[in-house]
């Protein structure tokens, strides 16, 4: 984030002096699980970016006389029906969790800003309308909404991020919309107006970041929602298709042929999209409770 | 000196559910070059909306200015103007300052960026000239290190620095007019005079119009070349400071100054005389003078029409019946340089 400046009162300024080593550690011990998230966040984006050197295996490529190998010293989480390495699967399949949830996260939450904020300062009916869409998109849950766009779509990466896209943005909408409502009141955005900015210039660039606080926690928890929508999809084989390495792509080949027989093959990827959502939504939750200055405790 | 502004049958009204209410109701008064003009009256007489319609900052709906109205500025009808038009007379020709400069600024932009950036957008400057100029304009506002002071946030500023920003906001694209919407009165008293006298200094340096709105006599007194009185949405008094303040003809003017509180009150044994009773209700407003039911010295007359505005010295006009009449006197004395706390 450009400026934290603005979010920090003054109690934590003094903060700002100490080294970055004994900030984060003060950090760490007020939201231990906010850590834990972020950490599992950090191991996650190390592992997407180095896949490739973290394992001599390729995800890809058969390999029949490994088929179904049990976990052991050569492959620490076993081996597929195709004889591919879990563990390398699951390091590439994060890369395309990552790839999928930060995009579909980014791209939803960053539309809904724009739409909120511009709901918000037009008021009237411009904000009567977009609201009352909004609500017609609230009304489904999140996976029906995901389900009938990649329906209507087909599977392919592009069209599973503009199905976890779509049900993100009036989600985002609505929440930032109440924050920008009361912005709209303070007399600054008068004062824009009376410099003579234009609409799109007052919204983009003198409102939105004054909500950039609801727009991050909403970001953090768009990617785990993400994540997991990515896996839900692939597993109902309507999402990444095979052999893109994928978790829920995993799950589905070996839950449904190999759960008694070759367990290891359906929990790794199980465990990885279980502590990728769990860990985005920790680290949502911690920025939430330091953004938010109405829930942060004293 | 040539008429810079002339706002002509201004009317503004706001559709409520309680009925239309008609905070500005038909007002008329020019500024020329270079002058200053102070509009006074109580709070909810209209003063503000007056200004805003200025540079249609109204918000419509539940706003609306109505036909008939007209604001030339420089020879051009604002209210004719296309929205493009429209924004460039705003922050480039006429700027604002607002009252409260606590909430006037962005609280997550820095000063810098919010300064140039009306330069680049009106001036056509690119950043590095931009920057050289918000310097400039820092220090001729009283702000001191402003390299330093450029890159920081509001919250770094206290209320006065907060509203010499503004005013440096307000100045920096080389405007014909600024309208400041009661400047002061969020600042503690100290500060007010310093923030006034910088005002004033700086427009009559660069021949700017000013336009100040306050409800304090005392702001007016010092600083205003010529008076404008209002009451629920008009104008009832309207002449130079010095005939305001000498010679008032209208009860309103004449209760106005006799509730502004003074020094040599206390030896004399007098007490403050304040205007009794409340505004009216700009949704019930009937056919006959508005300030009829607090007024002193109301007839018979004054409930059956309502009075215009008549010229009753050299360039001062008021609405009032009785406004002729030597019964109207003021109780005691209006000594200007009292009254501006000087």
């Amino acid at each position: 984030m450009a400026t934290p400046q603005a979010f920090i009162d003054t109690g934590e300024l003094d903060e700002l002096k100490n080294p970055l080593g004994e900030r984060l550690w003060s950090l760490a011990r007020k939201q231990p699980l906010g850590t834990a998230g972020a950490l599992v966040v950090v191991v996650m984006a190390f592992a997407a970016t180095f896949a490739s050197f973290l394992t001599p295996y390729d995800p890809v490529v058969n390999s029949l006389e490994d088929m179904l190998t049990p976990p052991n010293a050569e492959f620490a989480m076993g081996t597929d029906e195709f004889g591919r390495d879990i563990l390398t699967r699951v390091l590439f399949g994060a890369r395309t969790a990552l790839f999928i949830g930060l995009v579909a996260a980014f791209l939803g939450a960053t539309i809904g800003l724009v739409l909120g904020v511009a709901s918000a300062y037009f008021g009237g009916l411009f904000d009567l309308i977009v609201q009352r869409i909004v609500d017609v998109f609230l009304a489904f849950p999140l996976i029906i909404m995901a389900l009938a766009v990649v329906a209507t779509l087909g599977p392919g990466v592009e069209n599973v991020i503009i199905a976890i896209t779509v049900p993100f943005i009036p989600q985002c909408a609505r929440v930032v919309r109440s924050s920008a409502l009361s912005i709209r009141e303070i007399p600054y955005v008068d004062a824009a107006r009376a410099l003579g900015y234009s609409h799109a210039r007052i919204i983009l660039r003198h409102m939105a970041p004054n909500v950039m606080a609801p727009f991050l926690i909403m970001l953090t928890y768009f990617v785990g929602q993400a994540i997991l929508l990515e896996a839900v999809l692939s597993y109902l084989g309507m999402g990444v298709q095979d052999p893109t390495p994928a978790w829920g792509l995993m799950l589905k080949g070996g839950a449904e042929e190999f759960l008694e027989s070759a367990p290891w093959l359906s929990i790794f990827p199980g465990l990885a999209i279980t502590l990728a959502v769990f860990g985005f939504n920790l680290f949502g939750d911690a920025l939430r409770d330091m953004l938010d200055p109405k829930l942060r405790s004293r | 000196m040539p008429k810079l502004l002339e706002v002509e049958n201004l009317r503004t009204q706001f559709h409520t559910t309680e009925g239309t209410v008609k905070a500005v109701d038909g007002i008329t008064y020019d500024v020329s070059e270079g002058e200053t003009v102070a509009i006074v009256g109580e709070s909810g007489c209209g003063k503000s909306v007056g200004a805003m319609s200025i540079l249609r900052l109204i918000p419509h709906p539940p706003g609306e200015i109505l036909e008939g109205s007209r604001i030339l500025f420089g020879g051009k009808d604002l209210l004719a103007m296309g929205d493009e038009e429209i924004r460039h007379v705003r922050g480039g020709r006429i700027s604002m300052v607002f009252q409260e400069p606590m909430t006037s600024l962005n609280p997550v932009l820095t000063i810098g960026l919010q300064l140039t950036e009306t330069m680049m957008l009106h001036l056509g400057l690119g950043q590095p000239e931009a920057d050289r100029r918000a310097v400039e304009l820092l220090g001729m506002v009283g702000i001191g290190e402003p390299e330093r002071r450029l890159k920081q946030y509001p919250h770094h500023f206290s209320g006065g620095m907060r509203q010499r920003v503004m005013i440096a906001l307000a100045l920096s694209c080389n405007p014909r007019l600024i309208i400041a919407d009661e400047p002061t009165t969020a600042l503690d008293v100290t500060i007010q005079a310093q923030i006034l006298e910088l005002m004033r200094n700086l427009t009559k340096q660069m021949g700017v119009a000013l336009i100040v709105i306050t409800h304090n006599l005392g702001v007016v007194a010092r600083y205003a070349e010529r008076v404008i009185v209002m009451y629920a949405g008009k104008i009832v008094e309207s002449g130079t400071a010095d005939q305001i303040y000498h010679n008032p003809r209208h009860p309103y003017t004449i209760g106005l100054l006799n509730s502004v509180p003074r020094m040599d009150l206390r030896q004399g044994g007098k007490r403050l005389v304040p205007i009794e009773g409340q505004p009216p209700d700009l949704t019930r407003l009937d056919g006959g003078c508005s300030y009829r039911p607090r007024c002193r010295w109301a007839v018979e007359a004054c409930a059956r029409s309502i009075p215009a505005l008549e010229a009753v010295g050299d360039g001062q006009i008021a609405a009032c019946f009785r406004a002729g009449e030597r019964a109207l006197d003021l109780e005691r004395e209006f000594d200007l340089d009292e009254a501006s706390g000087a």
